[in-house]
């Protein structure tokens, strides 16, 4: 064997060997905050206020209509009196007037619809509540963006910070590491309506409505699937029983 | 049987063989009593096929291939898969059990097939099974990346741009050939009809032919065992082998023991995690498809990665062709080179029972390099990892093509008489 070859095999061997180290050294990550999602009722219909009241002006949720909502425990009355305001029907889909030719010339890109965003922002870096959670509380004052507002883990976002009355202003401080990378952490300037604990908790509503909304059907879905494996369970030692019945003749 | 079922039976069966087929196939046909585990995958194989086909009769009742926007500016193929999801009464289990059932698929029929390359049931007088199973895996595959498409989700979108593109790659007829299967210049609505239509019938029919040939095949020259012996060469007076059982009662008893296993690790899936993090139901394919954003990774579903690492791998033109289409070359080698398998083992046993130490180790090698292509195939290449899919690319085509060699001179056990069974 030649030189060539017995150092291609030498080579080809190493690679091998640190192999898993070079295959599962992970990407370029952005920390989150771990959410604290929540299925009680409580909780959804505070998220729900809010989504209605701050986000379904230029957000639509066009998978949803109105009356869903009594899934979470809000009866039809009070859905007609606290978050219809432009003469929807209960059973109407949670839509937005705004137009998304419109809108992308107003904000450089159409506000997505919400239905699904707790689904598809999830990622290798956490659920798609943790990065809601961490979106939704790093937003910071930034000059030169045209809506004056920027985020840290959405950076050059187009959406203004809309919850800016109940936070509050961010700045941000960016500083350098030993390592070459930046930090950059927030400071509260300009206190809100809300403490910062009051908002971490509204946004933690905020994000467990996202969340039912996302799959109104998820809760139901586990509850029938506990039910589901008890049955299989027993099913099977039935089967296996009949088995070895059915086998014992069998040498 | 009174007097009258009788007649009605004898009636059919001077009609029709329902009573020698059902004896030919279920209550005389003998298989080998020392099935094990490993022999489960066939029969449950079988089962999410039928799975497969009743949630799609009913997906189809609500699913619209139109790829045209809502009025809420939503693709309507994208918006009716939510419809299923939301407001068809029971509609998301049929998804969910659809969504789940394609990889379920792919991990029965991987697992079955390791059992054939475990205990040779690819050998002679089995090579057409091993065939027709082959042309089912490839079959499978054009079925589900074809289904895959039919929710218009980002994922299904760019997934599907990438592979039709990969056609073009072909000298000559690629660019022509790339258009007839999108029916357009780009993925798009065209693409999504043609999709549907192979999805939901010429596939399916094709599939079905073949998992029909593929039984036929089998009971013709009867089942192998983990011993890899053949229990017809040992019969009793009556012409029954010896170590032969009839497949019903004993086999179907001993598959509802599977299946009801299998559907508890199934139903943990659909009502626990029908997502899988992201490997069932990949997270960006729940934003419609949008053809002005290209997602910043595009990774195929779990089951076709080890193959679309062998593509990927090939990062050299050769004879004036570029790389790309001998990616396609090789990927479409390392599916096709299984049907050779008959051919390639030249073991005087069959089962890695009796196999030695040099075939062993090849097996070992050889599934360390399929999974290790498997995951490198969901990540976004680095040189480091493209240099390690190299690697492991040219292991899985040596198992193969080296196989005539050392499986030849491999020092193996000699087979038993009659097979273990304790």
């Amino acid at each position: 064997m030649s030189i060539r070859v017995i150092n291609f095999i030498k080579r080809a061997a190493a690679v091998l060997l640190f192999a898993p180290a070079v295959a599962f050294a992970a990407g370029a990550s952005v920390h989150l905050d771990k959410a604290p999602v929540s299925t009680d009722p409580a909780a959804l219909q505070h998220g729900a206020k809010l989504f209605v009241n701050y986000c379904l002006n230029c957000h639509s949720a066009s998978f949803v209509r109105y009356n869903q909502l009594e899934n979470i425990g809000l009866s039809e009355q009070l859905i007609r009196d606290n978050l219809l305001f432009a003469g929807e029907k209960t059973g109407d889909l949670m839509k937005i007037a705004m137009r998304p030719d419109e809108s992308k010339v107003w904000f450089g890109k159409a506000p997505p619809d919400l239905t699904l965003v707790a689904r598809a922002r999830a990622s290798g870096d956490g659920s798609g509540a943790d990065w809601l959670y961490t979106y939704l509380r790093q937003f910071y004052r930034d000059t030169e963006r045209p809506t004056g507002w920027n985020n840290v883990i959405f950076s050059n976002v187009g959406m203004p910070h809309v919850l800016w009355e109940l936070q509050g202003e961010q700045v941000a401080k960016v500083t350098q590491n030993a390592d070459g990378t930046t930090t950059t952490t927030l400071e509260l300037v300009k206190p809100g309506k809300l403490s910062p604990a009051e908002y971490d908790k509204a946004m933690a509503d905020l994000v467990s409505f996202l969340v039912w909304m996302g799959e109104p059907v998820a809760e139901k879905r586990k509850s029938i699937g506990v039910v589901v494996l008890i049955f299989l369970a027993g099913l099977f030692v039935l089967s296996y029983a009949l088995k070895k019945n059915y086998w014992k003749d069998i040498h | 049987m009174t007097t009258k079922t009788q007649a009605l039976l004898n009636w059919v069966d001077e009609r029709f063989p329902l009573t020698s087929s059902i004896k030919g196939h279920l209550t005389e046909y003998y298989a080998p009593k020392n099935f094990n585990f490993w022999y489960f995958f066939g029969s449950l194989a079988l089962l999410v096929l039928v799975i497969q086909i009743l949630t799609g009769i009913f997906l189809v009742m609500h699913y619209k291939p139109d790829a045209s926007l809502n009025a809420a500016g939503v693709p309507v193929a994208f918006a009716s898969v939510e419809y299923i999801m939301r407001e068809v009464p029971g509609g998301w289990l049929i998804r969910y059990l659809h969504s789940t059932g394609a990889s379920a698929f792919f991990v029965v029929v991987y697992l079955h097939m390791f059992r054939g390359l475990l205990y040779g049931s690819y050998r002679k007088p089995r090579e057409l099974i091993w065939i027709f199973g082959t042309l089912i895996f490839l079959v499978l595959m054009a079925e589900a990346f074809m289904g895959y498409l039919l929710p218009w989700g980002q994922m299904s979108f760019w997934g599907a741009q990438v592979i039709v593109n990969l056609f073009s790659a072909i000298p000559i007829i690629g660019p022509d050939l790339s258009l007839v299967i999108r029916g357009d210049y780009v993925v798009s609505d065209a693409t999504l009809n043609r999709f549907f239509s192979f999805h939901v019938i010429a596939v399916p029919l094709v599939l079905i032919g073949l998992v029909a040939a593929h039984i036929i095949a089998l009971h013709e020259v009867g089942s192998n065992n983990p011993d890899g012996v053949e229990i017809k060469k040992k019969k009793d007076a009556n012409g029954i082998p010896l170590d032969g059982i009839p497949f019903h009662p004993y086999y179907t008893v001993k598959d509802i023991v599977g299946v009801v296993a299998f559907l508890f690790f199934f139903s943990a899936v659909v009502f626990f995690a029908p997502e899988a993090g992201g490997y069932f139901l990949e997270f960006n394919n729940f934003l419609p498809a949008d053809p002005l954003t290209t997602p910043p990774h595009i990774a195929p579903v779990w089951y076709f990665t080890p193959f679309y690492s062998i593509l990927r791998a090939v990062t050299y033109p050769l004879f004036g062709l570029d790389a790309k289409f001998w990616g396609v070359v090789a990927m479409g080698a390392s599916v096709v080179i299984i049907a050779f398998l008959p051919w390639l083992d030249r073991s005087p046993v069959k089962s890695i029972r009796y196999k030695g130490p040099i075939f062993k180790f090849a097996v070992v090698v050889f599934v360390i390099c399929f999974f290790i292509l498997g995951y490198l195939g969901v990540l976004p290449p680095t040189p480091g990892r493209t240099l390690v899919s190299q690697i492991c690319s040219v292991l899985y085509f040596a198992f193969f093509l080296a196989m005539p060699w050392y499986s030849k001179i491999d020092k193996c056990k000699p087979e038993p008489e009659r097979v273990n069974f304790k």
